[in-house]
């Protein structure tokens, strides 16, 4: 059966995978970029993260310093009486030390640093009860450059889908040469203020070759990334073909008055992690098999 | 043709760099953010000295994850950070403590790319999130200063040995590739409006 012990194992080992291999649909985007690149500049700056993601592998290391704060989204069986939370929080305190981890997390005014990655709400945990028998724990180990580009506009409703397109291309120009870019841009629309913006974050969970279910908004994903394209950011903001890898779209219901609509700006180093934990302590390991 | 510099640069060497040429440096380099420049700045306006010499220096913004072996650090990935974090304390680090190099990624705004200019200065551009690459340009690690303000935004000093391929993107007479391709990305919004249907 599994215990606290064992949630806490399988979360070191999920952040350990997390930060040291991309999932698959992002590190194909990136190989094709690389390869569709022409000019001396970009290439060498999509060389550089491709040898990076091979060597990071190879010596089994974080791709990027900046492992991010770890926020994570948990589903749970309705019988769960493990403390899955304390399994979390000891699991990034232990992972911090053991792959190791750059101790981000700080107290926001005072800035001071513990040096485990644990704080006040900290790991961050968004909770989910389902049908399923088992435990299922993703992560986002995501850097602050790339973070800090996110944005929120409360849009009136006349301003429509062409508000939302000018949000999203001011965003972008914005976020310029800032985010490590090629990007990935998750796109929470509707909901409430802070729902759009939790809904940017979970449009990043999927995999980006992946277009939303509803084909109105999967066409809009394709027309905004496509559009993206052409503004010749390029890898690291030199310049390129390659500004953005993906663009995600989440949606919810909202209300009659109101237009919400967030950014969440994700770099290349697009890095989510999931570990599924069976009653009989399985782990398996669906965005990072063997 | 790919050039190695070893620092501390001289204002002559960081002159003779033109922007879009690549470096590769060796010697000794300083990790500095945000909190290295807020303290630095706060010493040198209190006459404090502040722990190493960053005259000619390549400063690197970086927040590296270290690991301590028995009583020795290592460096176990090191990429740049953001460096528009900080443009607004950059010209005064620069003309306080002459750097010879900025190592960063995403470029810095004008009044900076002005400083480099005025004292003599490179920004070179490191690829983001290439972090093992960059940590196997570290061949030693000779201590670390100010590690109370966190293992990020301590000052490590690094040996570094062919660290790079690092892209002159400013250089000291006021060439900046990041503004360059800001030109060229405001001519190609044009079309992006346009394929958007988006008044221009």
């Amino acid at each position: 059966m599994v215990d606290e012990k064992g949630v806490q194992n399988a979360v070191v080992e999920l952040l350990r995978r997390t930060v040291v291999r991309l999932p698959k649909d992002v590190e194909s985007a990136i190989l094709k970029a690389y390869a569709n690149e022409t000019d001396e500049v970009p290439k060498m700056q999509l060389k550089a993260i491709v040898d990076n993601i091979e060597l990071a592998k190879k010596t089994t290391t974080p791709m990027c310093q900046d492992t991010g704060v770890t926020i994570f989204y948990v589903s749970l069986p309705r019988d769960c009486r493990v403390d899955v939370e304390k399994g979390i929080v000891e699991g990034v305190r232990r992972a911090t030390k053991e792959v190791p981890l750059r101790p981000n997390a700080v107290h926001p005014i005072t800035r001071k640093n513990p040096g485990d990655n644990v704080g006040d709400r900290m790991p961050y945990i968004n909770w989910k009860v389902w049908d399923k028998d088992h435990i299922e724990i993703t992560v986002m180990t995501k850097g602050a450059g790339s973070e800090n580009m996110s944005q929120l506009a409360m849009l009136t409703p006349s301003a429509g889908v062409k508000g939302i397109k000018e949000f999203a291309l001011s965003t972008v120009l914005r976020a310029g040469s800032n985010p490590c870019p090629p990007t990935i841009i998750g796109l929470g629309i509707g909901g409430s203020a802070d729902i759009s913006m939790k809904l940017a974050k979970e449009a990043l969970l999927r995999p980006i070759d992946q277009r939303h279910k509803d084909p109105e908004i999967a066409k809009l994903e394709t027309e905004l990334l496509e559009a993206m394209n052409m503004l010749g950011i390029g890898p690291m903001g030199l310049g390129g073909k390659t500004t953005m890898l993906g663009l995600n779209i989440e949606y919810a219901y909202c209300h009659t008055a109101s237009l919400p609509v967030a950014i969440n700006v994700q770099c290349w180093a697009g890095r989510r992690g999931t570990v599924r934990i069976h009653k009989d302590g399985k782990l398996e390991f669906p965005t990072h098999e063997g | 043709m790919a050039k190695r510099l070893k620092t501390p640069l001289s204002e002559s060497d960081a002159r003779s760099l033109k922007a879009g040429e690549t470096v590769y440096l060796d010697g000794i380099v300083y990790t500095g953010r945000d909190e290295v420049h807020i303290h630095a700045l706060d010493y040198a306006e209190k006459g404090k000295k502040v722990p190493v010499d960053f005259k000619g220096s390549a400063l690197f913004h970086c927040g590296p994850i270290m690991r301590k072996v028995g009583e020795k650090w290592e460096v176990v990935a090191a990429g740049p950070t953001t460096s528009s974090r900080m443009n607004s304390l950059e010209p005064q680090f620069i003309e306080k403590f002459r750097p010879g190099a900025i190592i960063g990624k995403g470029g810095m705004s004008q009044p900076t790319v002005d400083a480099m200019k005025k004292f003599g200065c490179v920004y070179l551009a490191i690829t983001g999130g290439a972090a093992v690459l960059a940590a196997k340009g570290v061949k030693d690690v000779k201590g670390v200063e100010w590690y109370e303000l966190g293992m990020p935004e301590a000052i490590w000093i690094m040996e570094a040995d062919n660290f790079g391929p690092l892209t002159v993107a400013i250089d000291a007479h006021g060439n900046n590739l990041f503004a360059d391709v800001g030109v060229k990305v405001k001519e190609n919004e044009v079309k992006v409006r346009q394929k958007l249907g988006l008044k221009s």
